[in-house]
């Protein structure tokens, strides 16, 4: 099929893929980018909100051209029991800046966009290519890759591993463990379609202003998770997803799981008479720091999801994406500018370079959180925002009752669920997880 | 006053999407076994594609064409030996709209 050799592949046009195929087109190399899906985004799954910081250093002028919805001005947390939620609200005008910092996206047509300028930058770039296995010489070192379209191993200096959660490539060759089922969770959505219109009066947005909702409690049954709806220009994405080792142990459904979600009091008015267009389902990564495999070797690099660069307390993971494969691409660009061979030694020099940026540093701040909210699930999705729930409703009806004694069967509520030991211990646990 | 949200079922759900079946090439199977161990009866709940079910002989089944790839069976199963799992050749299997 392919007969010359390539300076780098790069498996996978997601965000990983598309940022390091980006980062070394455009400064010059060779390089051939490979894409399962009939169209770059037809596989992926995102919430998805998009951070402009991360791609603006990839592509500076990006607000120009690509496919944005929304810009955030409000954030909601939730904590929900079954009939209502407490809530943390933040909105500022300060976010109808010129430049706003985050965006709501679209990942099939965002995705197209980004990989037209991967193109544009130079690169070549096939779809509907699966790449079956690694090519090794016979030092182990990756050679190449071999597709299931006909033809014999394609040759490159390097290769790209953007292969995202699944990781087939890398953990078949060995390269990376499996993804297990307590370091990754399922997550399904739904795409609901509205006139922009009532979106704008229900949200209480203007323009493109757009708000996202995070929340947690009892809509995961006791499951570590989190559910979400961000709102596009004329839909809404909502979804929720949880540890796969929850979902095996407790055998709830995930759909069914969403669609209460959805009849939740709480969210039902928010998507009333929408349109349902489209359901999906994806992995996240949330094993974090203790779960960040071996990065490089001898003619490879791992990015992105598959290198479970995922910050699942913040649900950042598109721009741990993007910038993991700009300084793969720059690590990569560097060693061939120097006419260095990519042996494991000198693509060390992408560990070093992700190590000093916000990625790594990130996931080590939150190294300890995954374990934490996986072992004390039950109260930190269940116990506690019942409590909330009731310590509110406690302090908001007027019913005759002194504030003194409601106040105490406030904290004798607590007690009583948790005992005073383990609140502080979870206070303790959740605080030094956090700091 | 009442507010309707529409309630599907799965398989409605999936057809909402597309999907390119590769006929005859189904690229998860689960191999012959005679009880299934918890994990993989977990399947036929926890899949969100609902693609896992149990026969009449209580043996699980699986019909991938409604597949999105997400790979929980896979994380669930394929160590284990119980499913064999690869994505569809190139092309084939869900094509998201939106993502
Ligand atoms: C429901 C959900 C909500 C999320 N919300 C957010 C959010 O709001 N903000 C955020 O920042 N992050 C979010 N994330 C995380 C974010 O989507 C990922 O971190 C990001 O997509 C990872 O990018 P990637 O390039 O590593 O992998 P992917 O985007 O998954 O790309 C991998 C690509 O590789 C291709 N591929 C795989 N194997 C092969 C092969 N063998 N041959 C050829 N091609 C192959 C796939 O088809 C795919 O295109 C969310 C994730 C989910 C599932
Ligand atoms: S990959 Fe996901 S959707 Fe497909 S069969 Fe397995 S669990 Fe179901």
């Amino acid at each position: 099929m392919i007969e010359e050799k390539f300076d780098a592949i790069v498996i996978g046009a997601g965000m990983s893929g598309n940022a390091a195929a980006y980062t070394m087109a455009s400064r010059g190399m060779k390089v051939l980018q490979l894409e399962r899906g009939e169209y770059p985004g037809s596989k992926n799954v995102q919430g998805a909100i998009m951070y402009a910081d991360m791609l603006e250093k990839i592509i500076p002028d990006f607000r120009e051209d690509a496919p944005l919805e929304r810009h955030a001005v409000e954030q909601r947390f939730w904590m929900m029991d079954d009939t209502s939620h407490t809530g943390m609200h933040y909105r500022s005008d300060d976010f109808n800046e010129a430049m706003p910092n985050r965006y709501t996206i679209i990942r099939a047509q965002f995705d197209k966009w980004f990989s037209r300028k991967v193109r544009e930058a130079g690169a070549t770039v096939l779809c509907e290519t699966t790449v079956t296995e690694l090519a090794h010489d016979t030092k182990g070192k990756v050679i190449g890759v071999r597709t299931d379209r006909a033809g014999d191993v394609i040759f490159a200096d390097v290769v790209v591993l953007a292969e995202g959660v699944n990781g087939l490539l890398g953990t078949r060759a060995g390269l990376r463990e499996m993804p297990k089922p307590e370091t990754v969770a399922l997550a399904v959505k739904e795409m609901h379609f509205l006139p922009e219109e009532v979106i704008g009066e229900r949200f209480g947005l203007k323009g493109n202003e757009g708000c996202v909702i995070e929340a947690a409690g009892t809509i995961s049954r006791g499951m570590t998770g989190l559910a979400f709806l961000y709102t596009n220009r004329e839909s809404i994405s909502l979804g929720i997803g949880c540890l796969v080792s929850d979902f095996a142990s407790t055998t709830e459904s995930p759909y069914a799981l969403l669609d209460a979600f959805k009849r939740h009091p709480s969210v039902r008015p928010l998507i009333a008479g929408s349109e349902v267009k489209e359901y999906t389902a994806h992995l996240i990564p949330e094993g974090g720091y203790k779960a960040i495999p071996q990065l490089f070797g001898d003619g490879w690099v791992v990015v992105g999801d598959a290198a479970q660069l995922n910050n699942a307390v913040h649900r950042e993971g598109s721009n741990l994406a993007m910038t993991s494969g700009r300084i793969a691409g720059e690590a990569i660009f560097q060693i061939n500018s120097r006419g260095d061979p990519m042996t494991k030694e000198n693509l060390a020099l992408y560990k070093t370079m992700l190590d000093n940026s916000f990625v790594v540093k990130d996931l080590m701040k939150y190294k300890d959180m995954p374990v934490l909210l996986h072992t004390h699930s039950r109260h930190f999705f269940m116990t506690y925002p019942q409590l909330m729930s009731l310590a509110a409703q406690n302090f908001m009806r007027v019913d005759g009752t002194p504030k003194i004694e409601k106040e105490k069967a406030t904290t004798a509520a607590f007690i009583k669920a948790r005992s005073r030991w383990g609140l502080v211990s979870d206070a303790v646990r959740l605080a030094f997880a956090w700091r | 006053m009442t507010i309707a949200v529409a309630e599907l079922r799965v398989e409605d759900k999936l057809f909402l999407n597309r999907y390119l079946v590769d006929a005859g090439g189904p690229h998860i199977k689960v191999r012959p076994h005679e009880k299934p161990s918890p994990n993989l009866i977990a399947l036929t709940r926890v899949c969100p594609a609902k693609c896992y079910e149990l026969n009449d002989k209580g043996q699980v089944e699986i019909t991938a064409d409604g597949c999105m790839e997400c790979g929980t069976c896979r994380v669930l199963c394929e160590a284990s030996g119980e499913i064999e799992w690869n994505y569809p050749r190139g092309g084939f299997g869900v094509l998201f709209k939106f993502g």
